[in-house]
């Protein structure tokens, strides 16, 4: 462990951890139930698109929905079963809409299906390469933010310097993170060096909090013989943020609205680099993640290992139990987690912690902004929580986007320490997704005008064409000189004349003579 | 509007009641000065205006049609009358107390929406209103230590309410100059300080009593400071400003113009620092702007003393500050995370 | 009182040259306010506001023959951009019950569809797919739901369907405000 001393970042909040409530059992085995409901949309980006149909059968790991777009991410079966519905189904997500999901009816025999081939020689193998096999295998960043890792290791020839495995998991309650570093550290070990390689990085540090010293020292011991470092930075929340993790152990502040790759960072968290390593060495899609299944209303709090899909009601009754009645279950930490109107829902591939609280604060009526500036203290971005509350409030977007509302990291510290009680975070959360409807109507508008305009034009280019077709056949008609031979139908109509003028001559004739 | 339940799930304890409540507890050392310095028409003026504050907030919220019990339980019209009280002579009749109450709440305060949007300090604003409509009873102060501060309890009473005067004493007899006026008057004779206060104004302050209740507020303040409640900005930028314009004035001309000690411990500077200007909803919230703030105020304290047309200009500084507040936080705001240096 | 005529008239010379002077030097060359009007329009094209288009309206409302609340789609956060860009005061919509009807697309039942492309010449933006004796299909991501279809239909074919939302297109609504506070809405 290095003595590296750390770049503190403003703002934060110490706060109860909870941990011990979760980490006094060994990560419990896969439990597979009956059904599976796999939602197509795990991960930023695109959703993907199912490639089997209602009625087949599928292996386990087997590919049951591809990655429609660059940045989407594949699915696959988390067990053998039979597609029984491809349909609208309730998923965990802040709205508690339903969305598309894959409903699987386990076989129980959980066979596997054929894997790809293992990359032992990854140290010689082209990064592409690699990085094709992290996309094969749906393998999406765990930390929360669930994006495509094939896509975040893709640095398009940009240098990056250093890569950073984040092992911090600062929010309260969870855990998982803490254990899988007790158990599997070697393999962590082992994904970050097969990262280090495919993005070309020259040195690897891991973030970590004080508040795990088992995991501190089971990492100790599988870097032996590495020139990684663990940077052990104090317990504040959110010390986890990827900018503000960047910030305490290199200092480098990662540009407002810029990526860390702009500062030739990479940042992946520890449970990313086993996924990796397994897809890496054995083949293995990403089916399966550890759970942190806490609160005070469960019996026996502890972390599993969950199958993707799997229901968090089965989940919580199968390992655990509800000691006391529930009152509000979480979908993540305290601080940024989401709440699930009911948990017949499915575990999906960011899904880190469920909280299920018996005690929970009573809901205070929120009091007007005192603007005493508290929020300002711990805002670990820097920016002014209360301005940005008066503009969203005020549906004044525009002032909101040049008060940097974008940077805003949704911890909650704000509305934490807001002595009014004001929903400080959705306020931003409105907001943002205000904004984001907007540009969306902007562009349908845009284009409605576009094609409005084009046929218009279309219409009157067809006016137009019509007209000079009459025209010119006025003109035609007016510039023939009047020759009988020249005017087949002037011709014609004289020829009829004249037989009609013969016929009577003939008839007259004919009527004379008898 | 939904009801939606929005992460953080957990919250600090503390509440907009617990810092009033921690606010008022601060003052707690300044107002004991200030009975013991001029009796009990301090606590009838506080008793006036805390009522006619409170009764003012909950007709008005009910006016408005909203819920008048958590607001007048925040305490914040308590302050409000505080602060106001604090600020006027004992004795004073007690109708304009409560009319400057009542227009510092319903119109400092409530017609602009409520405790957190007024862009004036409500109780500097009845200040204003009352000086100016009530220059008279404005401007008579008793005498500290003296058979005035001495009346008790329903001699007090009857006074300020009925305007009944207790047996043979007279206004002449009761009122005097307070150390600021004096020297005002003085300066404006074209006498020389050094005439005014042969032992210096300091001892003049000390003499009288009005240093003590200044420390008050500056210990109360000072607790507040340590506690986490206020920011140390806006109170030490009032008072090094306060420092360095009177000082410099003081070394330009040691008579004709006050000492800095003189100004920071006579009148309101101090109540001003701690307690007046650092009201969040109206003063600068940016770090920098609170700093140009508080010595904006300061400075303005000074000169509006030295040439203005008022003994005390705590009350018109804090004013106009509140205006240019908006503008001093637009072009101060501090550089965000990752934002060009 | 020769003197005073004199330098007043020197004075209103010398500013009215320099103001003259500013207004050509540094004349920003905006929009022509119509454009202006028109890009803040939803483009709907349904004519609601009884002109024919989306354009025409923005027209209408820079000649100032039109008043700014008469486009239902575009609903009061239109209005009140209309408001801010024209320096007018907002008022309350013409239509408020259309303006709060929700966002729907055109769909055809195509079992009923006859192929008489009469739709498709109604509709303003070309979202109708089809021809002669073919069937007919709404885009449905061009689609504006003007509504300008369902009329000329001879058999009735066309419904219109609201837009749901999904876990794409939600949006978090505003907290629940405290009766205690004042919406500044």
């Amino acid at each position: 462990m290095a003595n590296v001393s750390i770049h503190d970042f403003h703002g934060g909040l110490i706060l109860d951890d909870h941990k011990a409530l979760s980490t006094q059992h060994p990560i419990a085995p896969v439990y597979l139930p009956k059904t599976l409901v796999v939602p197509l949309q795990q991960h930023i980006g695109q959703i993907a698109d199912p490639c089997v149909k209602v009625g087949d059968h599928v292996l386990k790991g087997q590919l049951i929905a591809k990655a429609s777009e660059y940045v989407s991410a594949n699915i696959h079966a988390p067990s053998s079963g039979t597609i029984t519905a491809i349909d609208e189904q309730p998923i965990a997500h802040p709205s508690g809409l339903n969305a598309l999901c894959i409903s699987i009816t386990c076989d129980g025999n959980d066979k596997w299906t054929n894997l790809p081939d293992s990359i032992l020689d990854w140290e010689s193998t082209e990064p592409q390469l690699i990085r094709d096999r992290l996309r094969q295998s749906g393998i999406v960043g765990l930390g929360g933010a669930v994006f495509p890792t094939a896509v975040k290791t893709n640095t398009q020839n940009k240098p990056v310097n250093t890569l950073i495995l984040n092992a911090s998991e600062c929010e309260p309650y969870i855990t998982c993170d803490d254990m899988l570093m007790r158990t599997d550290p070697e393999k962590i070990v082992t994904g970050a060096k097969i990262l280090q390689h495919i993005v070309g990085a020259k040195k690897i540090l891991i973030g970590i909090e004080e508040n795990k010293p088992q995991a501190i020292e089971a990492l100790n011991h599988a870097i032996n013989n590495t020139d990684i470092e663990i940077i052990v930075v104090p317990n504040k929340y959110p010390s986890g943020g990827e900018k503000q993790l960047i910030h305490l152990l290199t200092g480098i502040e990662v540009p407002s609205q810029g990526l860390p790759l702009d500062v030739g960072i990479l940042c992946q968290n520890v449970g990313t680099c086993v996924a990796v390593a397994e897809a890496v060495l054995e083949g293995k899609p990403f089916i399966d993640r550890i759970v942190t299944l806490t609160g005070d209303a469960l019996a026996k709090p502890q972390n599993v290992r969950a199958l993707i899909g799997t229901s968090i009601h089965e989940l919580i009754e199968h390992h655990s139990g509800f000691a006391k009645a529930c009152q509000r279950t979480l979908m993540g930490g305290p601080m940024m987690g989401f709440s699930l109107p009911d948990i017949d829902r499915p575990i999906a591939k960011g899904s880190n912690c469920v909280l299920s609280l018996h005690e929970v604060e009573p809901t205070q009526e929120p009091q007007p902004c005192i603007r005493c500036g508290e929020c300002v203290k711990v805002c670990p971005a820097l920016l002014l929580p209360q301005q940005l509350y008066w503009y969203a409030k005020s549906h004044n977007f525009d002032q909101a986007q040049d008060h940097h509302l974008f940077d805003c990291i949704e911890c909650g510290c704000c509305a934490h320490v807001c002595p009014s009680k004001i929903p400080l975070v959705q306020y931003y959360r409105f907001a943002k997704t205000e904004i984001w409807a907007s540009e969306r109507e902007k562009q349908q508008s845009d284009l409605a005008r576009r094609r409005h305009e084009f046929r218009d034009a279309r219409l009157a280019r067809l006016e137009a064409e019509r007209k000079a077709r009459l025209r010119k056949k006025k003109e035609v008609l007016e510039n023939k000189p009047k020759a009988k031979g020249d005017d087949p139908k002037k011709a014609a109509i004289e020829a009829a004349m004249k037989r009609v003028a013969a016929k009577k001559a003939a008839q007259a004739a004919e009527e004379k003579s008898s | 509007m939904s009801s939606m339940i929005s992460s953080p799930h957990q919250h600090d304890s503390n509440s907009v009641q617990s810092i009033m409540a921690t606010v008022l507890l601060a003052l707690l050392p300044g107002i004991a000065a200030l009975v013991w310095l001029l009796g009990n028409g301090v606590l009838i003026n506080l008793g006036i205006a805390i009522v006619s504050a409170l009764l003012s907030e909950w007709v008005f919220l009910r006016f408005r049609g909203r819920n008048p019990v958590t607001a007048v339980t925040d305490l914040s019209a308590v302050l409000t009358a505080v602060l106001l009280a604090l600020a006027l002579p004992p004795l004073m009749p007690a109708w304009q107390v409560a009319l400057g109450t009542i227009f510092a709440i319903v119109v400092g305060k409530q017609l602009f929406g409520g405790i957190g949007n007024n862009p004036f300090n409500p109780a500097m604003l009845g200040y204003a209103l009352l000086l100016i409509s009530f220059p008279a009873s404005m401007s008579q102060w008793i005498q500290p230590q003296s058979a005035a501060s001495n009346l008790d309890f329903s001699q007090a009473w009857q006074l300020a309410v009925d305007g009944v005067l207790p047996a043979a004493m007279a206004w002449d007899s009761m009122t005097g100059a307070t150390p600021l006026s004096e020297v005002r008057e003085g300066l404006l004779q074209h006498s020389m300080l050094s005439e005014l206060h042969p032992d210096g104004s300091w001892s003049n302050l000390t003499s009288s009593g009005w240093a003590w209740v200044s420390l008050a507020y500056l210990a109360g303040g000072a607790f507040l400071i340590l506690k986490g409640i206020m920011s140390w900005r806006i109170p030490l930028s009032l008072l090094a400003s306060v420092t360095i314009v009177s000082g410099l004035l003081w070394l330009i001309d040691s008579n004709q113009f006050a000492s800095p000690l003189f100004h920071l411990f006579s009148g309101a500077v101090m109540l001003g620092a701690f307690f007046i200007a650092t009201d969040p909803v109206s003063a600068s919230t940016t770090p920098k702007g609170q700093l140009i703030f508080g010595a904006l105020i300061g400075f303005f304290i000074v000169i509006i003393r030295t040439w203005g047309g008022y003994p005390d200009a705590v009350a018109f500084s804090v004013l106009l500050l509140n205006m240019a507040a908006p503008t001093i936080d637009y072009y101060t705001q501090p550089r965000v995370f990752g934002g060009e240096r | 009182m020769l003197s005073g005529i004199l330098t007043l008239t020197a004075l209103s010379l010398i500013f009215g040259l320099l103001l003259g002077y500013t207004a050509i030097r540094f004349r920003v060359e905006g929009d022509p306010i119509a454009d202006q009007i028109d890009a803040l329009l939803p483009q709907t094209q349904c004519g609601q506001c009884s002109y024919a288009g989306c354009r025409p309206y923005a027209e209408a409302i820079a000649n100032g023959e039109a008043e700014i609340n008469r486009c239902p789609p575009g609903g009061e956060v239109t209005m009140i951009a209309l408001a801010e860009l024209l320096g007018r005061d907002p008022m309350p919509l013409e239509d408020e019950e259309a303006a709060a009807k929700p966002k729907a697309v055109a769909i055809i039942i195509e079992k009923d569809c006859i192929g008489c492309t009469l739709c498709i010449q109604a509709c303003p933006v070309d979202a109708i797919l089809g021809a002669a004796k073919q069937m007919h299909t709404v885009i449905e991501a061009e689609c504006t739901g003007c509504e300008l279809c369902i009329p000329p239909c001879p058999v009735e074919c066309i419904e219109m369907v609201p837009i749901k939302d999904t876990t794409d297109t939600w949006r978090w609504p505003l907290p629940n405000q405290n009766s205690a506070e004042v919406s500044h809405g």
